[in-house]
This record gives C-alpha cells, sequence and structure tokens, in this order.
C-alpha cells in the first residue's frame, strides 16, 4: 500500500546474500572500539585532523562498498559514491552530534539520503531549528551516559541482529540492505503485506527492546 | 498537549530506510516535527542501519587504496565550502507554525494560498509525483464538517492547526489518522479555529452521505 516507487526495477532474488550478509555480522575479527570513531568525527570538525578522517576513511570505505553494493549500487558507480559518501563526512563532520548518534548510525544517513539525491528525490525532513518543530522537556539534552552508551548500544545491536530468527533476519536485511518497502518485500518473498509488516514489527520491536536494555 | 495518534509502524520504518515515496515521506516527516516520540523511534531504527553498515563484511574488498585517501582528499580541500543554509524567510504567526517540512512546499502564506472553496472547506493541491496519489491541504471552518465519505485506498490526515473528530477519535495538532476503505466517516472541525491539515491519498474519496451522492461526481476533495 506504501508503495516506495521508484524500485521496481529489481534484480532477482539474492536472499542468499542477504543472509550471508547478516550472518557476517558474526565472524571474528571485525570491530575496532566503537567509541574511537565518535572521537575522530570530532577531531575531523573540530581541527580538520587528516589522520583522523584517513582512520575513518581505512574502517568504512570498505564496509560502504559492501553495503552500497547489496543496495544494487552499480559496480561502475559504487567507487564514485563511496567517495561522495566519505565526501560528505569530511564536509559535514561539523553536523555530527555524538548525543544523537554513533558515528556509524550517522555514516549509514548520510549514505542513505546521498542515494536518495542521486534517484532526484527530495527527502523530506525535520529542522529542528525551526521555530514550529516541537521540542519535549528533554528533547535535546542528554542524559549524562548517552553519548558513551551509543558504543555499547551498537553492542547490543549487534547481537541483537544476530539472534534473530531467520524469517525475521531476512526481511530486515531486505528492508534496511536491499532497499526495499514493506510492499516490495511482500511482492519479492510472496508473502501477504500485512504477514511482512508485523514480521518486521516483531523484529524491530526485539531490536528496539535490546537497545533500551542498557543500565 | 501530547500528540497521540501517530502513523504506523511500518511507515517510519520505510522513512528511516529511505524507501518512503514522497507524499508519504512528507507528511511522516511533518509529523514528526510535531512529535518527539516518532524522532526518537526514527532515530532507533536509523542506528539499526548503523549496526548493519558497522557489520558490512569486508571480506572480498580490496585493501583500503591509501593513494585513493590522498587523491580524495586533494580534491575535497579544493571545494568550494558548503553554501550556507538560506535563512528563514519572515512569515506570519499561523504560516510559521507549519513545520518546516511542508512550510517549505508552500508557494505562499497560508491566507495566500489558491484556496478552492467548496462550502466549508477550502482545498489546495501540492505537486505529486506519485501517480494516483494527492496532496492537499484542507482548511474547514471552524464547527463544520466535510461531507460523510469513506475511501477507495488510504487516506493520511494530519492536524496542523485547530482540531476535529470523526467517529474514530478527536485529532489535535499534529495528531495522523489514517484512514483505509473500511472507514466511513464525517470529520468535523471542533467549534473555535478553522483546522488546517495536510491529506495524502492514494485513490479518490468517495462520498457516501444522502447528498454526497448527488454530488460526488463533481467534488473533488
Ligand atoms: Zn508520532
Amino acid at each position: 500500500m506504501f508503495d516506495g516507487g521508484g524500485n521496481s526495477d529489481l534484480g532477482g532474488p539474492c536472499l542468499d546474500a542477504v543472509q550471508g550478509f547478516m550472518a557476517a555480522g558474526d565472524s571474528p575479527g571485525r570491530e575496532a572500539p566503537v567509541a574511537s570513531h565518535e572521537d575522530d568525527l570530532l577531531a575531523v570538525a573540530r581541527q580538520r585532523d587528516r589522520e583522523a578522517f584517513r582512520r575513518l576513511f581505512t574502517h568504512f570505505t570498505p564496509r560502504l562498498r559492501s553495503f552500497l553494493r547489496r543496495l544494487r549500487t552499480p559496480e561502475a558507480t559504487l567507487d564514485d559514491l563511496v567517495q561522495e559518501v566519505m565526501t560528505s563526512v569530511w564536509r559535514r563532520a561539523n553536523s555530527f552530534d555524538p548525543a544523537k548518534a554513533s558515528a556509524s548510525t550517522w555514516i549509514f544517513t548520510i549514505a542513505r539520503n546521498r542515494r536518495i539525491d542521486l534517484a532526484r528525490r527530495k527527502r523530506p525532513e525535520v529542522d529542528l531549528d525551526d521555530p514550529a518543530t516541537l521540542h519535549e522537556e528533554a528533547d535535546g539534552e542528554p542524559l549524562p551516559d548517552e553519548q558513551a552508551s551509543h558504543g555499547q548500544m551498537a553492542l547490543l545491536l549487534r547481537d541483537a541482529i544476530a539472534s534473530l530468527p531467520a524469517d525475521q533476519s531476512e526481511i530486515v536485511g531486505l528492508a534496511y540492505q536491499r532497499d526495499m518497502s514493506h510492499s516490495e518485500i511482500a511482492s519479492e518473498l510472496d508473502l501477504p503485506l500485512g504477514t511482512v509488516k508485523s514480521r518486521l514489527r516483531l523484529a524491530i520491536v526485539k531490536l528496539r527492546t535490546a537497545m533500551e536494555g542498557l543500565d | 498537549m501530547n500528540v497521540s495518534h501517530h502513523p504506523e509502524p511500518a511507515l517510519l520504518l520505510d522513512y528511516a530506510t529511505g524507501t518512503l515515496a514522497d507524499p508519504f515521506a512528507l507528511i511522516v516527516a511533518t509529523h514528526m516535527a510535531l512529535c518527539p516520540a516518532c524522532r526518537r523511534e526514527v532515530a532507533a531504527l536509523e542506528a539499526v542501519g548503523g549496526a548493519l553498515l558497522e557489520q558490512a563484511p569486508e571480506a572480498g574488498e580490496a585493501d583500503v587504496d591509501q593513494g585513493a585517501f590522498e587523491r580524495m582528499m586533494s580534491r575535497v580541500e579544493a571545494l568550494p565550502p558548503e553554501p550556507a543554509i538560506a535563512p528563514l524567510p519572515a512569515i506570519d504567526t499561523a504560516t510559521a507554525r507549519i513545520p518546516r517540512p511542508l512550510r517549505d512546499r508552500l508557494p505562499a502564506s497560508l491566507d495566500n494560498l489558491p484556496w478552492r472553496r467548496q462550502g466549508p472547506v477550502e482545498t489546495v493541491f501540492l505537486p505529486c509525483d506519485l501517480p494516483g496519489h494527492r496532496v492537499r491541504v484542507l482548511r474547514i471552518a471552524a464547527g463544520r464538517g466535510v461531507p460523510r465519505h469513506t475511501h477507495r485506498g488510504t487516506e493520511l490526515t494530519l492536524v496542523l492547526q485547530g482540531s476535529f473528530s470523526d467517529e474514530t477519535g478527536h485529532y489535535l495538532r499534529g495528531d495522523m489518522e489514517c484512514a483505509n476503505p473500511e472507514l466511513d466517516h464525517r470529520p468535523v472541525a471542533d467549534p473555535g479555529e478553522a483546522c488546517v491539515c495536510l491529506a495524502v491519498t492514494s485513490a479518490p474519496l468517495r462520498l457516501t452521505g444522502t447528498l454526497g451522492r448527488l454530488i460526488d461526481p463533481f467534488l473533488d476533495i
């Protein structure tokens, strides 16, 4: 019903690839301490620190390549797109707010928005500085521990994603890594839209619970 | 005053992953401007995207080419600075209360929009690229109602000013009603203030009242 539009030119199914992708998070030897990416981004924002940016480039470029390749980015434009995303990371680092998101979440949103730009779609976004925007009392004032907790939250999320049942992780993979709206997933998997919605909802509730499981 | 009617979770997820088509993304973003709870929800959904990016396998990717880094840096450092964000134009109070995602698309201030009046309801259509869909701003006179109707598709209605009630509840500023083909309703603006709404429909409405059946073919709401 809420058709994503613009994504009807799907290639054939590659669910194995998506599942392999989800499972790959479980392989050993993947991570550097998550918090350091946030420090590096702040160093780029405040001091235009090239070495900090080189570390971000080294860490995120291969991840962006494989992430964007899953999203059906044509191989010929993949390198350009990765470069454009990293260029935005350098140029817009001062809009990164560690109280609001981890470095990888912020870079995910940059890659997402860049792909929407390329599709010549305009993404309507909330402007937090707009006087019409409503805030709650505590909105914008991070809890004392919030900044430190984004790294922890990322670890909890990683484990929660790895422990999703297969039918749910497949569908989360399609939503995030194949760029499919609910209705496109329904037709890809030949499932009723309601089933797709409830399965995704279940998965998201689990991930949300994991994220909130910080003490 | 808290928002109590939110978009369904599927809309927030498609917004977070970037697959939500424009008129729906517009109404979801405008709701989010008025709803900190949905902003938090979308931030959490984006964190899932961040975690998946962080986990993206590097296997099979060539080693990072440090030459590529140097080439990129020399290009990037030669770029002109990002243009400053345009300041908000001065606007009247009523228009200023329309959140930006929508306000940026209005061709004029609220009072100077090219309203088309049909009884107590005034309508302005906004451009919409999605085939079969319509995006419009409605202004319902205080205490008056929209003709009774059902829906051939989905109708999302977001309250921007004033409030209205129908068979399903009471909708205040920031609340979003999602009506599907089963719902037969007659929204009525509360007395005191005109009710301004953003509405997105995926198919034409169908009038169901006695009078409505007579005028349905002529009424384009
Ligand atoms: Zn909400």
